[in-house]
């Protein structure tokens, strides 16, 4: 690791977009327009589940005002029996998501898609579609799917070579489980549900799409990944990768939910045929009727321990709802779940389940919360078995350097027993609780990730400094990014401008995703800096007419060094920059990587609640994360992390959840019942942030971003076992339920 | 369709438009006056991201009818800065950190301005339920109110 | 595709006139906050929208001669609580009123339309109806008062004629010792619809409840009086027995259904509870008074 002075990182400098962000100048998806555009919109299946016989658009295409329709017919098919996989999506299932072909496969499945030139218009259209539907029995919960006489969604899927829901299982083993367990003093198993639940970005799906004459496409749309939007587009659409051009406009929140694609492809066409540039936006509505939640789940996990608090075995079975196409985040859930224990002996397992709701989506460490849920909360239960601390329980098996996980690797330096120890010595942990209150704890794992990143940097004629990267900005990434510049270059911030390229501007980036921008992005902006830093000091040795290795680059100027020390007069960025033209040309660099060395982010949360007995409703009153944050290059953004991830837990957990009615149809697709907290509902959220540098990284940076989701849940209800002594199996921990659970007779 | 001719005062200026009977208002400010820091989260009055004010009272745009205008008087966003001066809540909200993805963030501005005209001096309580029509996914508010009550305490000190 | 037309009115006459004459194909625009919700789910497409805010009776509030109020049914929640007296006289009201929604919601949403919207759930109607609240409503035939329990017709109904307009609600002068209290079950603090909706309007004198009227909301498919709670308060000192007598009345009324929102049992129970919590604020107050 570099040896770094710490002039800007760790610094709570002013983010490079605010100012457009707080003065409403920021552009978003839907704030994007263009002379002649036309309005696209989607017509949806009213049916979950239905054997699509024949659509006729005839008199959709006859109204005046509508330029063009789309249905499957006008997307590339992929034939069932071939996988061809982008990133972790197969596109088989891809582009039966986007526009139903053989089968509508939920309730708001997209069937067609219209351009008209008023969004009235389009609607109205929408509604002369005909569609001659065979209407299909369909089926919405994990356990019903599982049935034996269930309606099969995919004749094509086998399991155990029969025709199944079960999509795809995954497994994990280390050791020999059935010996730990004989080992055992101590085995706690318990059976878990949670709900599925929506990311809850606040700005609806939306993009604004122009295809040319020449059938050059050009996207405007919000996503978390410019090269994603270009890659799907262009496998949906056959328009070569290089005739798409894709914008990042900004991003209002993804949290996984926009790794995918769902109004791009239908757009392009839709603009292909219209010859007009086309927008649209999804609804509220459509958002959470057709857009990806995560997965609901059931899960059955066990743990043994020694008395001596020595877990010996784990066992965990996870199931996990797929939507109406394969690919739920079985990895997440079975992986994550034991992940922060050191455990000889452990089995997991995931399956992955379809049922006819909408395809999930990646949300914050896909399925590591439905994982750490069962697992935390049978840690619980097995402390309060051994009579022991259930901190201590968990700093006795806490996974540290040299571990080996269930999932595979050998951790390296990480930073988990510190969140535990840091948990242990807070006042939090310690404060009195009052009557009717618990306090809970849970801790959390999340893999994070690396990959392709890249990065320009460029010095401009007056030495000042622009930044290009090709990843979206979800949480403040671009500030993070000037901090480490303005260290590198020993030039204030403020000097640096830091700016997300689009797919024609900047190389490769896989999307913003898995906790990896600022890991990534930093290794290629340090990288592309050293080598700005080299040049500028041979731009300083041709000027002194010495070596280059005698000059070196410190306080933001070029210093002649060793015995060439004092020997020439510094020359600054701004200097070298303006005589950039007589020393060899512009001055400025590009890395393009694939980047390795993400290590495991852990963390471990505290929080007390408050139960009222007689209405059933759970209060969170003081809520305290810990978390091992690698490097917290901008701290208020880091803080920011663990704070929207400890929301969204407390959502999970106590309020949020998709309802289905008889028909299959999604019955709360509102933010006014489905019901994210708001900020009356919250406390304060208080954070600590170890830093345990990432040995494998030149800042020490590991991912925050994700881990934060993960702890929640089990400890908010692992804090409401505290105040009642009744342990919920099943989220969210709604009033009704609660309330039943407490008075059980009469319920 | 017969639009109807609006006159009506936005952000100080006097603007004339035309809308449809059903146009929302929102959707008026979005389109042709193109002031799109109001932004469209939910489209039923849910998630305050489309926060104005109609006469110094806070309201959604989404739930007005831009024919309603008429007559009043509206501030959105971009009336909030003085030129290149920010409001001090703008100001706070950048150095404490307070946004994330920024999409919930005008509303959230506007709504915590007229807060702060009404009770210089609210307490952590009446932030939070005057803020409660504002939803955010990102931060989980806590920097929201911290920057909230921060320039309530800045804004009274400079009072004085 | 059919136009909609908008018409803001300046006297209740033309008001009256143009939604009567539009029959059943015109809605009365108030604050809005359900109107716009319903015609962009498409839920409801009217041919004309009347705009009744540029009445000035519609949004005035007026505090009658013998102390009693008069406020008119487009008046927002946000005016009333910035109104410096009527919050100190009917507390319970001003408080179910401002739980509509947000605070923006706040600065458009009308007791008028939260009545006539028809909700069992809509948070003004049990305090209005525990107040004892008259309106007034206009129509082709003129003007007619009765209780604002008499409103309420069914989910999404009232009992108002065709072409007839919700003008104003009168609230009674209170005698000394008087308080009023609303309470909701909701499952977050802010922004939802109440699960159960409870209001209590009371008078003590030297500790003795000697006038009652309990609204419960949310636990049938209108909004109900209660009677036999307010019974069981009357001639009692709101002691354990008075009150749960009270509640078990209130449990004994409530024909709720099983929605996204709540069970019949969890209904039931907390409406019982509602009723103990709001009546012990309306004392406490009522003891202030």
């Amino acid at each position: 690791m570099n040896v770094i002075s710490n002039k800007w990182i760790g610094q709570r400098t002013i983010r490079p977009d605010g100012a457009d962000k707080v003065t409403g100048r920021a552009a978003y998806s839907a704030d994007t327009t263009m002379p002649g555009l036309i309005w696209g919109k989607v017509l949806r299946s009213p049916h979950a589940h239905a054997r699509i016989r024949s659509i006729d658009t005839s008199k959709a295409e006859a109204l005046p005002g509508v330029k063009a329709v789309v249905t499957a017919k006008d997307i590339v098919d992929f034939p069932l029996d071939k996988p061809v996989m982008l990133g972790i999506q197969d596109m088989r299932w891809m582009c039966r998501n986007v526009m139903a072909r053989e089968k509508a496969l939920f309730h708001g499945h997209p069937v067609a898609a219209v351009a008209a030139t008023s969004e009235r218009i389009a609607q109205e259209a929408c509604r002369l579609i005909e569609v001659d539907y065979e209407v299909l029995p369909h089926v919405i919960e994990i356990e019903d799917a599982l049935k034996p006489d269930a309606p099969i969604l995919h004749d094509f899927i086998k399991f155990d070579g029969k025709p199944s829901n079960i999509a795809g299982k995954l497994e994990h083993k280390l050791g020999d489980v059935d010996a730990g367990f004989a080992e055992a003093d101590v085995i706690v198993e318990r059976s878990f549900t949670t709900r599925p639940v929506h990311q809850g970005y606040i700005e609806p799906h939306s993009c604004l799409v122009s295809v040319s004459g020449d059938g050059k496409a050009t996207i405007w749309s919000s996503s978390q990944g410019q090269f994603m939007v270009r890659a799907m587009t262009s496998l949906l659409t056959g328009i070569p990768q290089s005739d798409i051009r894709a914008f990042p406009a900004e991003i209002g929140g993804g949290f996984g939910g926009k790794t995918i694609i769902y109004l791009e492809p239908l757009a392009v066409v839709l603009s292909k045929k219209s010859g007009r540039p086309v927008k649209m936006t999804m609804t509220r509505e459509e958002v959470f009727r057709a857009s990806g939640p995560t997965s609901g789940s059931m899960s059955t996990v066990k743990i043994g321990a020694t008395k001596d608090g020595r877990i010996v075995a784990a066992k965990g079975v996870f199931y996990l709802q797929a939507g109406a196409l394969p690919g739920s985040p079985i990895r997440g859930a079975a992986g994550c779940a034991f992940a922060p224990y050191n455990i000889p002996n452990v089995h997991s397992l995931g399956f992955d389940v379809v049922s006819n709701r909408s395809k999930v989506a990646a949300y914050r460490a896909p399925g590591a919360p439905i994982g750490a849920y069962a697992a935390e909360c049978v840690m619980d239960e097995l402390a309060e078995a051994l009579k022991m601390d259930p901190l201590e329980l968990r700093l006795r098996n806490a996974a540290k350097e040299g571990t080996k996980a269930a999932h595979g690797p050998v951790f390296p330096r990480i930073g988990y027993e510190e969140t535990i120890r840091a948990a242990m010595e807070h006042p939090h942990y310690s404060a009195p609780l009052g009557p009717n209150q618990g306090r809970g704890v849970a801790s959390g794992f999340w893999f994070n990730a690396g990959g392709e990143s890249s990065a320009q940097v460029n010095i401009t004629e007056d030495g000042n400094v622009v930044v290009t990267t090709g990843h979206p900005d979800i949480g403040g990434s671009r500030a993070s990014i000037a901090n480490i510049t303005a260290e590198l270059l020993g030039i204030d911030y403020r000097k640096v401008s830091v700016l997300i390229g689009d797919t024609a501007t900047i190389g490769y980036s896989n999307l913003t995703g898995g906790s990896r921008v600022l890991f990534a992005s930093a290794m290629v902006v340090t990288q592309s800096t050293e080598k700005v830093i080299k040049t500028l000091c041979e731009r300083a040795a041709k000027i002194w007419k010495i070596d280059p290795e005698a000059v070196e680059w410190e306080d933001g100027e070029a210093r002649p060094a060793g015995d060439n020390a004092g020997k020439f007069p510094a020359l600054s960025l701004a200097e070298l920059a303006a005589r950039a033209t007589e020393t060899g040309g512009p001055i400025g660099a590009g890395v393009q990587a694939n980047t390795t060395g993400a290590e495991g982010g852990f963390a471990t949360h505290i929080c007390d609640v408050e139960v009222d007995r007689e209405l059933g409703i759970v209060r969170v009153l003081r809520y305290t994360s810990f978390q091992d944050v690698g490097r917290a290059v901008h701290p208020s953004y880091v803080e920011g992390q663990m704070q929207g991830g400890a929301a969204q837990g407390i959502g999970w957990a106590l309020s949020e959840e998709y309802l289905y009615d008889k028909q299959g149809r999604v019955d709360n697709a509102s933010f006014l019942d489905y019901r994210m907290p708001v900020c009356s509902d919250l406390p304060m959220l208080d954070t600590v942030m170890i830093e345990v540098p990432n040995p494998k990284h030149p800042q020490g940076v590991r991912g925050v971003g994700e881990v934060p989701l993960v702890p929640p849940l089990a400890a908010v209800a692992n804090a409401v076992y505290a105040a009642l002594g009744h342990r919920f199996d099943s989220l969210p921990m709604s009033p009704p339920k609660v309330l039943a659970a407490l008075e059980p007779a009469e319920a | 369709m017969a639009k109807l001719h609006v006159s009506t005062t936005i952000n100080g200026e006097p603007v004339e438009f035309l809308t449809e009977p059903g146009e929302s208002m929102l959707d008026v400010l979005r389109g042709p006056l193109g002031l799109t820091g109001s932004k469209e989260g939910c489209g039923s009055g849910d998630c305050g991201a489309c926060t104005i004010t109609l006469d110094d009272r806070l309201v959604c745009s989404c739930l007005m009818l831009a024919a309603e205008a008429e007559g009043h008087e509206i501030r959105t966003i971009e009336s909030m800065a003085e030129g290149e001066t920010l409001h001090p809540l703008q100001q706070k909200f950048l150095e404490m950190a307070a946004l994330q993805c920024g999409i919930c963030t005008p509303g959230v501005l506007m709504a915590a301005k007229s807060l702060l005209e009404r009770n210089p001096d609210p307490t952590e309580t009446e932030v939070r339920f005057w803020l409660a029509g504002n939803l955010c996914r990102c931060t989980g508010y806590d920097k929201i109110v911290r920057a909230v009550l921060e320039t309530a305490a800045d804004m009274r000190e400079a009072a004085r | 595709m059919t136009d909609i037309r908008y018409l803001a009115p300046r006297t209740l006459d033309e008001a009256v006139g143009a939604f009567a004459a539009a029959a059943g194909a015109a809605r009365i625009l108030a604050g809005g906050t359900d109107l716009l919700v319903q015609m962009r789910a498409g839920v409801l497409r009217p041919g004309l929208i009347v705009d009744i805010k540029k009445i000035p009776e519609m949004t005035s509030i007026e505090e009658t001669a013998d102390g009693g109020f008069r406020i008119g049914a487009a008046v927002s929640g946000a005016a009333l609580a910035d109104h410096p007296k009527f919050g100190q006289v009917w507390p319970g009201v001003l408080e179910a009123v401002n739980l509509i929604g947000s605070t923006q919601v706040q600065g458009r949403a009308s007791p008028g339309g939260n009545l006539c919207n028809g909700s069992p759930a809509g948070d003004s109607v049990p305090a209005m109806i525990a107040a004892g609240a008259i309106v007034t409503v206009q129509g082709p035939n003129g003007r007619r008062r009765m209780p604002v329990e008499a409103v309420p017709a069914g989910p999404g109904r009232t009992t108002l004629a065709p072409g007839e307009i919700l003008v104003s609600f009168e609230l009674p002068p209170r005698p000394a010792g008087s308080g009023d209290a609303y309470l909701r079950m909701i499952p977050r603090t802010e922004m939802d619809i109440a699960v159960v909706g409870c209001g209590v309007s009371l008078t003590l004198q030297d500790g003795v409840c000697t006038a009652a009227r309990v609204g419960l909301g949310a636990v049938a498919p209108t909004v109900l009086l209660v009677e036999d709670a307010a019974k069981a308060l009357i001639g009692s000192k709101l002691d354990d027995a008075a009150l749960e007598a009270a509640a078990a009345a209130c449990r004994a009324v409530c024909r709720p259904i099983n929605d996204k929102r709540g069970t019949i049992v969890y209904r039931t129970k907390v409406a019982g509870v509602l009723l103990k919590r709001a009546a012990g604020i309306a004392a406490e107050r009522a003891g202030r008074a």
